[in-house]
């Protein structure tokens, strides 16, 4: 598992990296009420702003952590977006991307690093 | 952080787990572990207990402090019975709102609760206009509690029986856990409850007894907001401003009879002329219930169209969230009366797209008072 400085979460499974945010992030949004997510086959550049998020308190926009193909999205997060509260890394996950150069996966924090930002 | 000014009750919020943030010039808790969403839901099926202490409560004494409050606040004072208590607001003399209040006939005195951010305003305004025929006395040894939901009278009947006789909008001095206390049956939530007004000394004991019952839980500042919004009830200085008249707010049912056009006591306060053109006339715009029809939440600030592309703002969104209860968006704003009737649409820009609401009858949530 990687993370960004945006508290996102990727996990690569095959030739896709699945996408979310870190317990850390959704404790500090508190309950989330709403996701909004991108459509499935959007080319999509890092640092677009992607998703959506708003929980009791504001909104917040979750950035594309890499260049490539939105190629599935979590559906059951939209309709139940509390899932992100209640399993962060796993049912609460946002989308899938296909890199178009999956070597921008090493600019990103592992988790020892991650959790060392956080502290 | 260190100007801010704390409640009686600082302590247990921060023994509590508190997250605590800068509110109206005080620390205030804005949620406990709980989280918005589940003290909000908590309190609709059982009780919370909130710390309203930074609110301001001033006691007005005199031969005709009733009277003379008339001529600030456009409400029947002079009929309030004794034990007694109604909604009111202060006026500027262009008919806006400067803020809204509580007012109760406690016998020998009237007592007033007013917002945290314009209590100075307020007793300042009080004792210009009013003294020295009546004394506004601001009370500041004393803290203030609610305690909203279905089970506070249980809970609060077990530390005094009395409180059970109580009905909505009645107020009655008891003896709660050894503290002579000023209870009004009302709050801020849509939800049967009490504000309680405890001296400082024994706030936080009291807070813990209601506490140590199991159906009571703390409830923060982020829940109180999205209780009252389901509530349809106005957030001063969001709902309603110096630029918002009470006809315009949906406030005429504040205003009695007696201080209508017609009326023993029409007039006489602030702005009277401009309201009560507009009460002739009709206002402009109104304050109007908006349920956006998908799920994102449309908050303060979003600007309201008659149409889904083209055409001028017509207004905007003054408070709006997430509703636990509901379990969707809900939101209130200004609209032009000609799109003020129930049913009708408008659309709110969000993040360049305009998204439908639709104007819906307030409250959001069957209001459960004890009439």
């Amino acid at each position: 598992m990687k993370y960004t400085e945006e508290h996102e979460w990727l996990r690569s499974e095959g030739d896709v990296v699945v996408v979310g945010i870190t317990e850390h992030a959704t404790t500090q949004l508190g309950d989330i009420v709403f996701v909004e997510l991108p459509e499935v086959g959007a080319e999509v550049s890092k640092d677009d702003e992607v998703v959506v998020i708003e929980s009791v308190k504001a909104a917040s926009d979750i950035s594309a952590p890499l260049d490539g193909e939105i190629v599935a999205v979590n559906d059951a997060l939209a309709d139940n977006p509390s899932l992100a509260n209640e399993d962060a890394t796993g049912e609460g996950w946002f989308f899938k991307i296909k890199p178009s150069d999956a070597s921008q996966m090493d600019d990103y924090m592992d988790e020892d690093a991650y959790k060392a930002m956080i502290d | 952080m260190s100007d801010l000014l704390q409640t009686p009750l600082h302590d247990l919020h921060v023994r509590l787990g508190a997250k605590m943030v800068p509110f109206a010039g005080y620390s205030m808790p804005v949620q406990y572990g709980l989280g918005v969403m589940k003290e909000h839901l908590h309190t609709r099926a059982k009780a919370g207990l909130f710390d309203v202490s930074h609110m301001g409560q001033v006691i007005v004494t005199g031969d005709d402090a009733a009277l003379a409050l008339e001529r600030l606040i456009p409400v029947d004072i002079v009929g309030l019975e004794e034990n007694r208590q109604r909604y009111g607001f202060f006026t500027n003399d262009a008919g806006g709102i400067t803020d809204d209040l509580m007012l109760a006939n406690r016998g020998d005195h009237i007592f007033v609760v007013v917002n945290a951010a314009c209590k100075d305003a307020d007793i300042a305004h009080m004792k210009a206009n009013l003294e020295p025929d009546v004394s506004v006395t601001p009370v500041t040894d004393r803290g203030l509690l609610a305690l909203q939901g279905p089970s506070a009278e249980a809970v609060l009947s077990a530390l005094n029986p009395a409180a059970a006789e109580m009905s909505f909008m009645d107020v009655a001095t008891l003896t709660l856990n050894g503290a002579e206390c000023w209870v009004s049956r009302s709050g801020y939530t849509g939800e049967d409850g009490y504000e309680i007004s405890v001296p400082n000394a024994e706030a936080e004991a009291l807070a813990q007894v209601l506490l140590d019952h199991d159906d009571v839980e703390a409830i923060g500042l982020g829940a109180r907001d999205s209780l009252r919004l389901e509530a349809g009830l106005c957030l001063y200085g969001h709902d309603v401003d110096t630029d918002t008249t009470p006809v315009q707010a949906g406030l005429i049912w504040a205003i009695q009879k007696v201080r209508r056009p017609g009326g023993d006591r029409a007039g006489g306060f602030p702005g009277a002329d401009t309201i009560f053109a507009e009460l002739e006339n009709g206002a402009s715009r109104k304050r109007a219930g908006l349920l956006p029809e998908g799920r994102a939440p449309m908050r303060e600030g979003v600007p309201l169209f008659a149409e889904a592309e083209g055409g001028e703002q017509i207004g905007q969104i003054t408070s709006g969230g997430f509703g636990p209860t509901v379990e969707g968006p809900v939101a209130m704003g200004y609209v032009p009366s000609e799109h003020a009737a129930v049913g009708t649409k408008v659309y709110g820009e969000l993040r360049g797209k305009r998204l439908p609401l639709t104007v819906t009858k307030m409250p959001f949530t069957p209001a459960n008072f004890k009439r």
